[in-house]
């Protein structure tokens, strides 16, 4: 059925399309270059990177003792590094402590363990409040902590970027490391959820 | 600057509303408004500081109004006209006359490298670090119009130095051609009771990443 939007482009595709093309016939970019970008972020970098990092570290002391101390290095050693990435640090959950990571002033977020933010991580909704009503927000996401877990958020202001490592849940004795990996959501490694438990 | 992107501890936005099976891009054009920002960055014109400020100083009702793929495409277009890449009249007009080259332009075939090699921040100094971790401090007072990275929720408030992070580029002086000015990176603790007061939600903390100058002893 025609509606309203048959017979012309929404304003945002039509806006970025100028621009492309005023980008490439001035000769300051390549559209191929923008083909790669987007294949780089769509198909090799996203939170399947640091969902390996956090399997690893459960099954392995020396890399999680390596994670803590340099995670820049550890997860270089794993092939994740470049850009939104170059400065890292693992922050570890335990029963005394949750962790969650939010950027109030834009978006910073570790792009090389975890890909392109989701729109509810960017949105002003998560960066206005998950400093001042943690708790509550985390609630939002259907993520209930025990009271006596104290809640600790990493504003992300400078280059540091911040990766949770939530707890190992219980009952996953057997696995291997890959299908660990498949329990950890990107908003367990963000702060907002909890790894899935296996089924 | 207090402009739009300072948003945290403010009031009325709501609840956060997760996507379930959220797609990587909502549109077609957000795939290239990620892909035309980072080839236009890659040009050298500006810094990511620079780039930042850029987005916030949109004005707030826009700001508030767009898709943060919208920011970024609002804001390349400011970047641009300032750098005297590109002019208003191409923009009016939705194309241009072909140039040469720019000899900075991004290849595709660089594409991996330069985002695996992405643009550390860290610095050598020489100076000694002005606070060591225990050491309690207290943030200065937000009163810049420029760029800053000392959100206005922590602004005057007192905190604990956890971590010297080293030298950084700073962001203040290097989003306005000032240059990068390194200095020393502290993560900051606050107790959520200072910033919230009574309202605060017991044994919550934040923390920061500040530098060197946003701090004085306490």
């Amino acid at each position: 059925m025609p509606h309203d939007h048959d017979n012309h482009l929404d304003p945002m595709e039509a806006r970025v399309r100028a621009l492309e093309t005023i980008l490439t016939r001035k000769g300051l970019i390549d559209p191929a270059a923008v083909d790669a970008i987007v294949e780089t972020y769509a198909s090799k970098v996203g939170p399947q990177n640091g969902a390996a990092v956090v399997a690893r570290a459960w099954t392995d002391a020396d890399f999680a003792d390596w994670l803590a101390r340099d995670a820049t290095a550890a997860v270089a050693e794993m092939g994740f590094a470049g850009r939104q990435g170059e400065h890292l640090q693992a922050v570890f959950n335990t029963p005394e402590q949750h962790n969650a990571v939010v950027c109030t002033l834009c978006s910073c977020y570790p792009w090389t363990l975890l890909g392109l933010p989701p729109v509810w991580y960017k949105s002003p909704a998560y960066r206005a409040r998950i400093v001042s009503h943690p708790r509550a927000v985390l609630a939002e996401f259907g993520t209930r902590l025990p009271e006596a877990t104290r809640i600790r958020v990493w504003d992300s202001t400078a280059e540091l970027r911040y990766l949770v490592v939530p707890m190992r849940p219980e009952g996953t004795g057997g696995l291997t490391p890959e299908a660990l990996a498949r329990l950890v959501t990107r908003e367990s490694m963000i702060g907002t959820g909890l790894p899935k438990v296996p089924a | 600057m207090n402009g739009p992107q300072d948003l945290g501890g403010r009031d009325g936005f709501g609840a956060v509303q997760p996507e379930a099976n959220e797609p990587l891009f909502h549109a077609a054009w957000e795939a290239r408004a990620l892909g035309i920002t980072l080839a236009a960055g890659a040009l050298g014109h500006w810094t990511l500081d620079e780039s930042r400020h850029a987005r916030e100083s949109l004005p707030p009702a826009v700001y508030y109004q767009s898709s943060y793929y919208e920011i970024w495409i609002r804001a390349l277009e400011v970047l641009l006209q300032r750098h005297d890449l590109i002019d208003a009249d191409d923009l009016a007009a939705g194309d241009a006359a072909p140039g040469p080259a720019h000899p900075k332009r991004l290849d595709p075939a660089r594409v991996p490298a330069v985002l695996a090699k992405g643009g550390p921040t860290d610095r050598s100094l020489t100076a000694a670090p002005r606070f060591a971790p225990g050491d309690r401090v207290v943030t200065r007072l937000q009163a810049r119009e420029g760029h800053t990275r000392l959100p206005t929720y922590l602004a005057g408030r007192p905190g604990v130095i956890e971590a010297d992070r080293g030298g950084h580029v700073f962001p203040d002086t290097n989003a306005h051609g000032g240059g990068e000015q390194p200095q020393r990176l502290y993560t900051v603790v606050f107790q959520g009771g200072d910033l919230w007061g009574t309202d605060a939600e017991p044994g919550s903390t934040v923390s920061a990443d500040l530098w060197e100058s946003y701090l004085e002893h306490a």
